[in-house]
């Protein structure tokens, strides 16, 4: 039995590099992006879809099997996958891909980050220390995440360079053509008091001018009470929201309790790519989200 | 097996490219190749990345007037301090009520005492009332960009215990994790979680008979494991170590006293389930292994053991959450089954002076005899998380004592025939994912003529940065 162990892990210590680009991206945002850039040069794994609660992962074997030949992993980063990402990336044994080499990615280094926690301490909840990591939900992050990770793949796979800049290219191009779309359909909502179930949408609410007049967790990661929720329905009559908004991953029971009590419209946001039959895509994502809230005003 | 173990593990460690002068010159060309591949892509990437800054440039100018850019404060600098370099410190806290029968010497009947000599362990576990377990300090950081560290400290009075001492690879490569010092095996499942991280307030039964009161195996030694580049989970495992703690002995020599080894297997069934299944080897000797046990006539007596024990250990786990998202709801479905052999002498003296049938004239004679036993056990469990922040557990142990052939020692010594038993059913309420509050009542019979109904009340809570939990 000895020598069978011995023999593979001699097999696997002279096993070549494998041909394809894989890339292992920890959330669908980042797996479409890469894709984007990637085109037919790179084979995407995606982690987790979009009706998973992307705190709450757990470091599967499937995802540790996913990592083992990933020459990328396209991650968050400030902490939004803590709970799952070092194990996952430690026990593959992969050396290409732990922390501070080429071949990790963090989208948040990339863009600037809100909601940076002037103190830290746990009996405030779930914060993160780098800051509110849903930094998918502002298009424009994109560009600056697609750039940098442009960079990164051409580094780590010059033979595909051309290819990659052109895609990058292209996509920002359609994107900031989107942009100037989704602001001109998206102009009402500026101003618009709104209630968010979990702080998931600060860079949404900072891209659009939405007004967050409360949140339904009483600290970042932790369930609603219901005396906490019924303070929010008193804050109703002095600072009237006009809808609630829910991540599509968040179970429904807070929001609609608040909808119930207060006649507000509840808003299930796609959050990220595959949150709602809808966002199948980078672009759809944000078609989606603005006509979504656009509807409920 | 012990020594072709060492070997396997040398010879990897040792594992190096090594070239041969004649080559040289084949190298060197070899070299020259790279080297002029390298440079041409480095103008081509230079070439590229200055065509990507100018379409950038024009890009910036197009999006300040299209999109209004937030101003937002440019990324904080890391803290400059030392401190920043400092580990991630974490504090288990842990502790619990229990209401329970009052037995003397706990034991679980027809198998080898684990505990060994020591009476009146002050186990948390084994103690009535309040008590606190101990409680873990955890140090862990990465070390260099080769090597990551944890210590891992079990603090309680007057006591300071070394639970964890290792360093991990992080740049093998190939799938390859060699890890040193003193951890928890990574054999069967629950082997290497903590006891924060165990579902119920106490070890499956199995746990306790194979390992003793801390329900884990723990090397001191080396593990290298493989992961295959497939897409199902396969990883193989091989450790040797110095095999000091039960079922072994410490014993003064070289080379290891335990070797183990274990494959594991895992996968994904659609997005909602993901198993793990594993099977696992232990084999460890000891010499001189002390325990109490009673002689035909109910008297005090002690056998000492030498020998090897060879422990079997297959596990399963299944996890199903609605979507895979398991936030809101989720069921854990978890199973392990062990068979263990030992063979050797058994040695029954009378230490204490009482004249037990091995030495009825109590004149320090001792009667040798063979040992050979074959025993086995299960446990299979299933918790389920019907709101976020309440879970509700059912368990239910069983060991078979099995085959126990103490030889001519069977006509001096108390050989129970036994299948100890215990159900347990719990629940636990958390706050966060770092509280928990857990109420749980056992029906234990592991000691033969004994029920005992068993109330745990027992929290747990974690301050400081705790790193991710295995799956």
């Amino acid at each position: 039995m000895t020598r069978f162990f011995s023999l593979l892990i001699l097999l696997a210590v002279s096993l070549p590099a494998h041909a394809a680009f894989n890339i292992f991206a920890t959330v669908p945002e980042w797996g479409a992006l890469a894709q984007e850039v990637g085109g037919d040069k790179v084979s995407v794994y995606t982690a987790t879809h979009g009706l998973q609660d992307p705190h709450r992962i757990e470091a599967k074997p499937s995802l540790i099997a996913r990592a083992r030949t990933a020459q990328l992993v396209v991650a968050t980063g400030a902490d939004l996958e803590i709970g799952w990402l070092p194990l996952v990336v430690r026990e593959s044994g992969n050396a290409a891909i732990q922390f501070g080499r080429p071949g990790y990615f963090e989208a948040a280094r990339f863009v600037s980050m809100l909601e940076i926690p002037p103190v830290l301490d746990r009996t405030l909840g779930d914060v993160h220390a780098a800051g509110n990591p849903h930094i998918q939900t502002d298009p424009r992050n994109l560009l600056k995440v697609g750039e940098a990770l442009a960079r990164r793949m051409v580094e780590l796979d010059p033979a595909n360079a051309t290819a990659y800049v052109a895609n990058y290219q292209a996509f920002a191009e359609r994107l900031r053509t989107a942009l100037v779309r989704w602001e001109k359909q998206a102009a009402p909502l500026r101003g618009v008091p709104v209630l968010v179930q979990h702080k998931a949408f600060p860079y949404l609410q900072n891209w659009l001018g939405l007004k967050e007049t409360g949140t339904l967790e009483p600290k970042p990661g932790l369930e609603p009470t219901s005396s906490w929720l019924a303070g929010i329905v008193a804050q109703q009559t002095a600072q009237p929201a006009r809808m609630v908004l829910r991540a599509a991953y968040q179970h429904a029971a807070p929001s609609l309790w608040i909808a119930e009590r207060t006649g507000i419209p509840v808003v299930v946001l796609p959050f990220t790519i595959g949150g709602t039959p809808e966002a199948t895509n980078l672009f759809s994502l944000y078609d989606d989200t603005i006509n979504r809230l656009l509807r409920a005003l | 097996m012990r020594t072709t173990l060492t070997a396997a593990l040398a010879a990897v460690l040792c594992f190096a490219p090594s070239a041969d002068a004649a080559n040289d010159a084949a190298l060197a060309e070899i070299r020259a190749q790279v080297k002029q591949m390298k440079e041409s892509y480095e103008q081509r990437i230079a070439a590229l990345e200055s065509r990507l800054a100018d379409a950038e440039k024009t890009a910036a100018k197009a999006e300040a007037t299209a999109v209004q850019v937030a101003t937002a404060p440019p990324p904080a600098a890391p803290a400059a301090a030392m401190s920043a370099f400092n580990p991630e410190i974490s504090v288990i806290l842990q502790g619990q009520y229990k209401n329970m029968k009052d037995i003397p010497e706990r034991g679980i009947t027809g198998f080898w005492p684990a505990n060994g000599h020591s009476h009146g362990d002050d186990h948390s576990a084994e103690q009535r009332g309040f008590s606190i377990d101990h409680s873990e300090l955890v140090f862990t950081a990465g070390i260099d960009p080769y090597w990551r560290g944890n210590l891992t400290l079990g603090i309680q009075d007057n006591e300071v215990e070394v639970e964890e001492a290792w360093f991990q690879s992080l740049a093998i490569g190939h799938g390859l994790g060699l890890k040193g010092g003193r951890f928890r095996s990574g054999i069967g499942y629950l082997n290497d979680k903590h006891p924060h991280a165990w579902d119920f307030a106490d070890a499956p039964l199995m746990y306790q008979v194979l390992f003793g009161s801390h329900a884990s195996y723990t090397q001191d030694g080396a593990q290298l494991k493989w992961v295959a580049p497939s897409k199902l989970f396969v990883e193989i495992g091989l450790e040797a170590g110095r095999g000091s703690t039960y079922p072994g002995t410490d014993e003064n020599a070289n080379g290891a006293n335990a070797g183990a080894a274990y494959v594991k297997f895992g996968g994904d069934v659609g997005v909602a389930n993901s198993w793990l299944a594993g099977l696992s080897y232990l084999q460890t000797s000891a010499k001189d292994r002390e325990a109490e046990f009673e002689d035909v006539n109910g008297l005090a007596a002690q056998g000492l053991f030498d020998g090897t024990t060879k422990t079997w250990i297959a596990d399963f786990v299944w996890k199903w959450a609605p979507d895979g998202n398991p936030s809101d709801r989720n069921f854990k479905l978890q199973g392990e089954y062990f068979r263990r052999t030992e063979k050797g002498e058994l040695d029954c003296l009378d230490e204490e002076g009482v004249g037990n049938a091995c030495d009825p004239a109590m004149s320090g004679a001792t009667v040798l005899s063979n040992y050979d036993t074959r025993q086995s056990g299960w446990y299979l469990q299933g918790v389920y998380q019907f709101t976020p922040n309440w879970r509700a557990g059912l368990r239910y142990d069983r060991l078979d004592s099995g085959r126990r052939d103490f030889g001519v020692n069977a006509n001096n010594l108390l050989v129970a025939d036994y299948r100890p038993q215990r159900a347990t059913v719990m629940a636990d309420y958390s706050w966060s994912e770092f509280a928990r509050m857990r109420l749980q009542y056992a029906q234990d019979r592991s000691m033969q003529g004994v029920t005992d109904n068993q109330v745990t009340l027992q929290y747990i809570m974690s301050m400081g940065s705790h790193g991710a939990h295995k799956f």
